[in-house]
């Protein structure tokens, strides 16, 4: 059961240019509700925080935006969720296109074991994006130079991913997300792993990210959400709380819930 | 307050003591376990090295023999099948009874018993491969009987006549003191195939044999194996079918392997006529004994991948099949190869449902092909170690010297392999 009764998110949770429209969206792990009828728009080149005590359902929402809990067996998603008004889970949609154009970056860094070029290369190469090596090395040395890695990396392009800082593999993560040029980077705490610098980095990345893609993050940090967004949700026990812009949110909150939050007396 | 704190940390110290000892006896105990694990490999190691090194060395004889044509029948221009079967038995005879100087009835018969019954083939062998000695003289290592060898190699250094007679041990005594007589490497052992002369019989056949049901065995086990786990692991539905599957498969890992024999002779031979004795009916025969053991390190080595590399792949827009042939099978390998060498060295010692399938037959011929009639390894020792003859009882320790060393690289590719291909994430 839902903890606040027929709940009706706060502020202003559409947007005039959506790319990503949820509406009513229920998500269930078997018998186990975890997100309770939550509608929301994610504005095109608008980046959008999620935020809220740890086990309310943001992982769970991002994940659904582009399907990545097919994987999970006992997940089941109702509701709809249009990517520029397609219901992306409409019975003829295949995954595989959906994830080219909704790329994700995880919390924990994930390089594959392979070489750095191999990483940024891996996704135009399966997506049939280039035809000649030249253009591929040209997406590669883009897509690191836009994730602010490509001077620290030029010169050992083809040692192992791995073998890179935590801040490090997660721009190499960005880069292998932006190299198969999506519309939409959906981001679990991406700098959950990584220290003061290298978040400060990442940050930085996502603010001009935002000029060519539509960005939702999630986040513990609530000063990380001020810096990088301009509209921010507040999730609680899965349910959408409240959406406004984010200077709104942190300064007059407009649910006693988020301002319990945002205060710090639980979370 | 501080009494109470005195008495926590009495007791704490007082249960130190207990938990030390617990300890040190826990250690003593896996010392004990080790050392009476390396004890064991110790015994079995120097009991079989003790009685199997000697197979290496062969007594032979040193001869300069005169091979006169007049006597055999034959010139240099004869053809080979008039040179193949020219008598040279009674040439030998006729020679070692004056080697010998033996002029009696009884001690002709025992000078010519002195080498072994394959000597006059190798005169042959050694004549059609040099037509000129015809007329001439040849030097050759001629292979003494098995009893000279053993006597030879054992009983002579404890004095001991082994089965020989008074006349043939002078005899011999004179032949080592001119140092025509004496051992070298046992070539015969590892060049011919099994015979009913201990001298003769060789490990070339099983060896043979092993090789060419290893090989049907791998070709066979590792694709299906592998391909069933990638199935069971990536792409079966979670039901109820699944788990009967699964479970299935983990209890035939259990099943006593004579089992596979019998299911082998009924359907492989009994059903699709496949002929018995060969390597191919053995290699399907351990391929259903393998496959289980495959597929289980399969799925496991599967399983060790981690999720959040699937998950990069899936979220890069990769599809399942992708995902599971660009990254998860790359960093499985390593532990599937392991699990199937390791499945193929249990398939390699093997006896019991080979012998089910006719593996057990006496074949003197080295098998070049699956479907010729064959032996194997383990089955030739089991077949040696029945023989009375003290020269095949070295001989079984002999070959099982050679498929511990077989093992023995099996198992050290295995962990090469692993650590060749292991990657780090
Ligand atoms: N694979 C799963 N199976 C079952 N339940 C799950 C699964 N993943 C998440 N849940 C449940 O769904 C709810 C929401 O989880 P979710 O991971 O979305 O939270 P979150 O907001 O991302 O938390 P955090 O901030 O700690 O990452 C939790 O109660 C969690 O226990
Ligand atoms: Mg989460």
């Amino acid at each position: 059961m839902p903890i606040i009764k027929d709940h009706k998110t706060d502020g202003l949770p559409f947007s005039d240019s959506p790319k990503l429209k949820a509406r009513n969206v229920n998500v269930f792990y078997g018998e186990k509700q975890a997100i309770y009828d939550v509608s929301l728009d994610i504005g095109a080149n608008e980046v959008i925080a999620l935020i809220g005590p740890s086990g309310c359902g943001k992982s769970t929402f991002l994940r659904c935006l582009n399907r990545m809990n097919d994987t999970i067996e006992i997940c089941r998603v109702d509701g709809q969720i249009l990517l520029d008004d397609d219901d992306i889970y409409g019975s003829k949609v295949d995954v595989v296109p959906l994830r080219a154009r909704v790329g994700m970056v995880f919390q924990k860094p994930n390089p594959f074991p392979k070489s750095i070029f191999d990483n940024v290369a891996y996704g135009p190469r399966i997506h049939g994006l280039v035809e000649h090596r030249d253009e591929l090395h040209e997406i590669v040395e883009n897509s690191l130079k836009r994730a602010g890695l490509w001077n620290e990396v030029k010169d050992r392009l083809h040692a192992p991913g791995t073998g890179l800082s935590g801040g490090q593999q997660q721009r190499l993560c960005i880069a292998r997300t932006i190299a198969v040029d999506p519309e939409v980077i959906l981001m679990d705490e991406p700098c959950s792993a990584l220290d003061p610098i290298a978040t400060a980095k990442i940050e930085e990345l996502i603010d001009e990210l935002r000029e060519n893609y539509t960005i939702a993050i999630v986040t513990h940090s609530m000063q990380q959400a001020a810096r990088v967004s301009q509209r921010t949700a507040y999730f609680h026990m899965g349910q959408l709380i409240e959406v406004n812009p984010t200077d709104l949110v942190f300064t007059t909150p407009q649910h006693s819930l988020t301002e319990a939050y945002i205060t710090g007396r639980f979370g | 307050m501080t009494d109470q704190q005195l008495t926590t940390r009495a007791k704490v110290e007082r249960s130190m003591t207990r938990r030390r000892r617990a300890e040190m006896r826990f250690r003593a105990y896996g010392v004990m376990s080790i050392a009476f694990g390396l004890l064991c490999l110790v015994v079995l190691f120097s009991n079989i090295l003790g009685q199997g090194l000697s197979t290496f060395r062969q007594t032979v004889l040193e001869v300069n023999l005169h091979i006169d044509g007049d006597a055999l029948g034959i010139s240099r221009q004869s053809s080979e099948a008039e040179i193949s079967a020219a008598d040279y038995e009674t040439l030998l005879k006729n020679f070692m009874r004056e080697k010998a100087g033996a002029t009696s009835r009884d001690d002709r018969r025992l000078a010519g018993t002195l080498v072994s019954v394959g000597a006059p083939w190798q005169i042959r062998d050694a004549v059609l491969a040099n037509t000129d000695v015809i007329g001439d003289h040849l030097r050759l290592e001629i292979i003494m009987d098995d009893d000279v060898d053993q006597w030879y190699k054992h009983d002579r250094d404890i004095g001991q006549p082994g089965r020989l007679k008074d006349n043939q041990i002078k005899w011999l005594e004179s032949w080592i003191a001119d140092g025509s007589l004496h051992t070298r490497f046992n070539t015969t052992f590892f060049v011919n195939g099994d015979s009913r002369e201990p001298e003769l019989a060789g490990i070339r056949g099983a060896i043979a044999g092993s090789l060419l049901t290893m090989l049907v065995t791998f070709l066979l086990s590792f694709p299906i194996g592998v391909a069933a786990a990638i199935y069971l692991e990536e792409f079966a539905p979670r039901n109820r079918m699944t788990e009967i599957v699964e479970i299935n498969i983990n209890n035939l890992a259990a099943v006593p392997s004579i089992t596979f024999g019998l299911l082998g002779l009924a359907i492989f031979i009994g059903l699709f006529g496949v002929a018995r004795s060969t390597p191919l009916v053995g290699g399907l025969v351990l391929t259903l004994m393998t496959l289980p053991t495959i597929i289980i390190s399969g799925r496991a080595a599967i399983k060790a991948v981690p999720p959040s590399i699937r998950e990069a792949a899936l979220g890069l827009g990769a599809s399942r099949m992708q995902m599971v042939f660009h990254h998860v099978l790359p960093l499985a390998l390593p532990g599937m190869l392991t699990g199937t060498i390791i499945g193929m060295a249990q398939a390699l010692g093997e006896t019991a449902p080979l012998l089910m399938v006719g593996m057990i037959a006496f074949v003197v011929d080295v098998p070049n092909f699956i479907s010729d009639p064959a032996t194997v390894l383990p089955v030739q020792i089991f077949l040696w170690s029945d023989s009375p003859e003290r020269a095949f009882t070295e001989r079984t320790s002999g070959a099982i010297i050679v498929l511990l060393a077989f093992l023995i690289v099996m198992n050290t590719a295995a962990v090469w392999l692993r650590r060749r291909l292991e990657r780090r994430w």
